[in-house]
C-alpha cells in the first residue's frame, strides 16, 4: 500500500500543529464558534449530538494493521473504548474531547493517517473496490489510480470550496462493490477496442434529498489524461453549481439542469484548454505509485477447506470472496452481530483485526462501504483458524449480503441532523430474522436505514430502504423497494404511507413474505420486485 | 417552559442552564422565560458554553424536566443504543423517557 514521502509526512505534520494552534486559540476565546468551525472541520472535526465527532479518512479503504491498531487505541485512549466505520469507508469516534483532537491528529500521523478533507465542500475521501488488488473479476487494481486522484485533490486550491462536498470512488470491474454511479465522480477504469487500458467517466450521482444515478458522460479517457479530464468535470462544477441554495448545490443538480448532454459539451471545452496547461502529473508518477500496489508473495497451497464443521462451512460460503489466486479467498469480517450496531467496533476488536491481518493477511485490510472489514488475502489454508479466532473476539457472523448485514447510519441516537434513530431498527430487524430463521431463505438481500433525507444509510440503494421522519415529533418510517447501488444500479420506491418503528419491522416482514410466495427459480429479492413490479407488495402492506 | 442547552467547549459534553451555571442533568434546566437570547450571549462570550440554543420543555409532576422533543430527549439522556454510556446506565427503563 501506499507509504508517505518526507514531504507527505511533512505536510500532515504541520497540518497537525497548524490545527494545534487553532484549538488553542479557540479553548482560549481567541477565536469565536463562527471563526473556528470552518477550521475544525476541514479537519473532520465535527459538533455531534452528544460530543464532537471525529471522522478519520481511511483512503479508498485500505489500511495496514499498524494503522488499525493505532484506530484501536484511539478509540481506547480519547474515546469510551469503540469506533464507528462508515459507509464511505472512514471511520468516526462519537466521543472526543476538543482538547484532545491536536493529539489524536499527531497519533494518526504516527501511522500516516488524518482526518483531512473528511468534512467541508471539499473533495472527500475517494471510495473504492474493498476487494481491489484481491479479486479475480477485476481489469486492474483500481487503487494507483485511486491514490493519483487522492493526491491531485488533497490540498487542491481551486477545490477547496466547491459549492458543495463531492465524492469520487474508482473501480476496475464490471461488478460494481463501491457504488460508484451514486457518487459524485465515478470512475470505472476500462479497456477500449484497441487493447488500451482507461477511464470511464460517469458524473452527477448522489443519493441525499435528490437521488439521482450519473449518466455517463465519457466512455473513455486515456490514463495520461486521467487527472486532467477530473479536473475538467471539476472546473465546470466549480464555475456553474450553485452556491445560492444548499439543497441544489451538488453536482448532480447542475448535470440534472443543463442536461447531461450539455454539461459533458463544456468539460470535453475545458478537458481541451486543458491539455496544454501542465495539469497531467507526469506519466512516471502513475508508475512510481503502482509498485506500492504490487501483490504480495503468494504461495500456492489448498484450494478447498474441510467443511465437516457446518458453522464454519456456512460462514466460508456467505464471508469469504474468491481471490484471483486460487489458493487464497479474500475474507470478510462481519460488523453485524445479531443485534448488534452496524459497524462499531471495540477498540479491543479492532485490534483483534490488526493483529489477524498482519497474521494472515499480508498485514491488509480494507473497510467496505457496507460498514464491515476485509482480510483481502488470506490462505484458504489459514481459513478455519481464522475464523476460530473471529468466532471468539465476537467478529464471525456469517451474514453478509443477507437481511441481517445492514447499512445504518448512526441516527437520532447520534446525529445532529437526524429525524428518527436507524439503529434500534437494524438491531430489531437482525434479531427477528435471525430468531425466526428466515435469513437464509431470503439469501441476497441488502436492507439499508437512513435516519434522515441525507441518506447516509444509502436507503435509495437498498433491496429494501427505510427512512426515517420526523412526523409531528414522533419517529416515523418510509419504506421503499427496488434500489441497488451495484451494476444494476436502481433507485428505490417508496411504497406507500409511513409506519411507526413496530409497523416499520412488521412491514419489513410483510414483503420478505410476499417475495417468498412470489419469487421464481433463482430469483433474489430484487429480481422478484423487478418482475412483478411495485403492486403485489403495496398490496399486502396497505390492503386493496 | 423555555431551557436552554448547548455543549461544552471543552468537552463537548451536553449542558443545561440552571440559572447561574451549566449543567449535565436536564432535570436542573430552569425556565429561562424570555431572557434566552441575553444568557446565551452572554455565557457563549464567557466560553462557558458552546452553539447554545433554546428549546420548549415541561415541568412534570415529579419534577423532572421533559425536552419537547425527542432529539432533545436524546441529548438529554445519550444514545438509546447503548445505555452503558447513558447517564442512567443502571437504568434501561431510562430509554422509555427519550421515545
Amino acid at each position: 500500500m501506499y507509504k508517505y514521502d518526507n514531504y507527505d509526512q511533512q505536510m500532515v505534520d504541520a497540518r497537525v500543529e497548524e490545527f494545534r494552534g487553532q484549538a488553542k486559540r479557540r479553548l482560549e476565546g481567541k477565536l469565536t464558534e463562527d471563526q473556528f468551525k470552518p477550521l475544525r472541520l476541514m479537519n473532520g472535526l465535527y459538533l455531534q449530538l452528544h460530543a464532537y465527532m471525529l471522522r478519520v479518512a481511511i483512503p479508498y479503504g485500505t489500511l495496514n494493521s499498524a494503522q488499525m491498531s493505532a484506530l484501536g487505541d484511539i478509540a481506547d485512549k480519547y474515546d469510551r473504548g469503540y469506533g464507528h466505520f462508515t459507509t464511505r469507508q472512514n471511520i468516526q469516534y462519537n466521543w472526543i474531547k476538543l482538547e484532545d483532537a491536536a493529539d489524536i491528529l499527531a497519533d494518526l500521523s504516527k501511522v500516516e493517517m488524518h482526518a483531512i478533507q473528511t468534512s467541508g465542500n471539499c473533495i472527500r475521501n475517494i471510495s473504492s473496490d474493498h476487494f481491489a488488488g484481491a479479486t479475480h473479476d477485476e481489469l486492474v487494481d483500481p487503487r494507483p489510480y485511486a491514490e493519483l486522484l487522492r493526491q491531485w485533490s488533497s490540498f487542491h486550491p481551486e477545490f477547496t470550496y466547491l459549492p458543495r462536498k463531492f465524492k469520487i470512488a474508482v473501480i476496475a470491474a464490471e461488478k460494481d462493490r463501491a457504488a460508484m454511479r451514486l457518487h459524485d465522480i465515478g470512475i470505472q477504469i476500462v479497456k477500449n477496442d484497441a487493447g488500451e487500458i482507461g477511464a470511464r467517466f460517469f458524473v452527477g450521482g448522489g443519493m441525499g434529498r435528490t437521488p439521482m444515478i450519473a449518466p455517463m458522460i465519457r466512455d473513455f479517457v486515456p490514463l495520461d489524461q486521467l487527472v486532467t479530464y477530473a479536473e475538467g468535470c471539476l472546473r465546470v462544477y466549480n464555475r456553474y453549481g450553485r452556491r445560492d441554495n444548499k439543497y441544489k448545490a451538488r453536482i448532480k443538480i447542475l448535470v440534472h439542469e443543463l442536461g447531461a448532454e450539455e454539461y459533458t459539451r463544456q468539460v470535453e471545452e475545458e478537458f481541451a484548454h486543458l491539455l496544454d496547461q501542465g495539469v497531467e502529473p507526469p506519466r512516471p508518477e502513475l508508475e512510481r505509485l503502482k509498485p506500492f500496489f504490487a501483490d504480495p508473495p503468494f504461495e500456492d497451497g489448498p484450494k478447498t477447506v474441510d467443511r465437516s464443521d457446518p458453522d464454519f462451512a456456512l460462514w466460508v460460503d456467505r464471508n469469504t470472496h474468491r481471490h484471483k489466486h486460487d489458493s487464497y479467498v479474500s475474507a470478510v469480517i462481519s460488523l453485524k452481530p445479531v443485534g448488534g450496531i452496524p459497524g462499531d467496533a471495540t477498540g479491543e476488536q479492532i485490534r483483534t483485526m490488526a493483529r489477524l491481518a498482519k497474521q494472515y493477511s499480508f498485514d491488509e485490510l480494507r473497510v467496505m462501504h457496507t460498514q464491515n472489514i476485509v482480510l483481502p488475502h488470506v490462505k484458504i489454508a489459514d481459513l478455519h483458524a481464522l475464523w476460530t479466532e473471529l468466532d471468539a473476539a465476537e467478529l464471525g457472523a456469517p451474514n453478509l449480503d443477507t437481511i441481517e448485514d445492514i447499512i445504518a447510519c448512526p441516527g437520532l441516537d447520534y446525529c445532529a441532523l437526524a429525524n428518527a434513530r436507524s439503529i434500534p431498527l437494524a438491531q430489531r430487524i437482525s434479531e427477528r430474522f435471525d430468531k425466526s430463521g428466515k435469513t437464509a431463505e431470503l439469501g441476497e438481500l441488502k436492507l439499508k436505514i437512513s435516519g434522515c433525507i441525507n441518506a447516509c444509510g444509502h436507503h435509495h440503494a437498498g433491496h429494501i430502504g427505510i427512512l426515517g421522519v420526523d412526523k409531528k415529533g414522533k419517529e416515523n418510517y418510509q419504506l421503499s423497494l427496488g434500489g441497488s447501488e451495484a451494476e444494476d444500479v436502481s433507485l428505490a420506491k417508496i411504497t406507500g404511507p409511513g409506519f411507526d418503528e413496530d409497523g416499520v419491522i412488521e412491514a419489513v416482514e410483510t414483503v420478505t413474505d410476499v417475495y417468498i410466495a412470489q419469487r421464481e427459480d433463482g430469483e433474489r429479492f430484487l429480481d422478484t420486485y423487478r418482475r412483478i413490479g411495485m403492486s403485489p407488495f403495496k398490496e399486502a402492506l396497505y390492503g386493496k | 417552559m423555555k431551557i436552554l442547552t448547548g455543549n461544552d467547549l471543552k468537552t463537548g459534553a451536553v449542558v443545561w442552564w440552571t440559572g447561574n451555571d451549566w449543567s449535565i442533568y436536564v432535570d436542573d434546566a430552569v425556565d429561562v422565560g424570555d431572557q434566552a437570547e441575553e444568557i446565551m450571549a452572554r455565557e457563549e462570550a464567557a466560553r462557558r458554553v458552546n452553539v447554545p440554543y433554546s428549546l420548549d420543555a415541561e415541568r412534570e409532576d415529579d419534577g423532572k424536566v421533559r425536552p419537547a422533543h425527542i432529539k432533545d430527549r436524546v441529548r438529554a439522556l445519550g444514545p438509546t443504543v447503548r445505555p452503558d454510556l447513558t447517564l442512567k446506565p443502571q437504568s434501561p427503563e431510562a430509554i422509555d423517557w427519550v421515545i
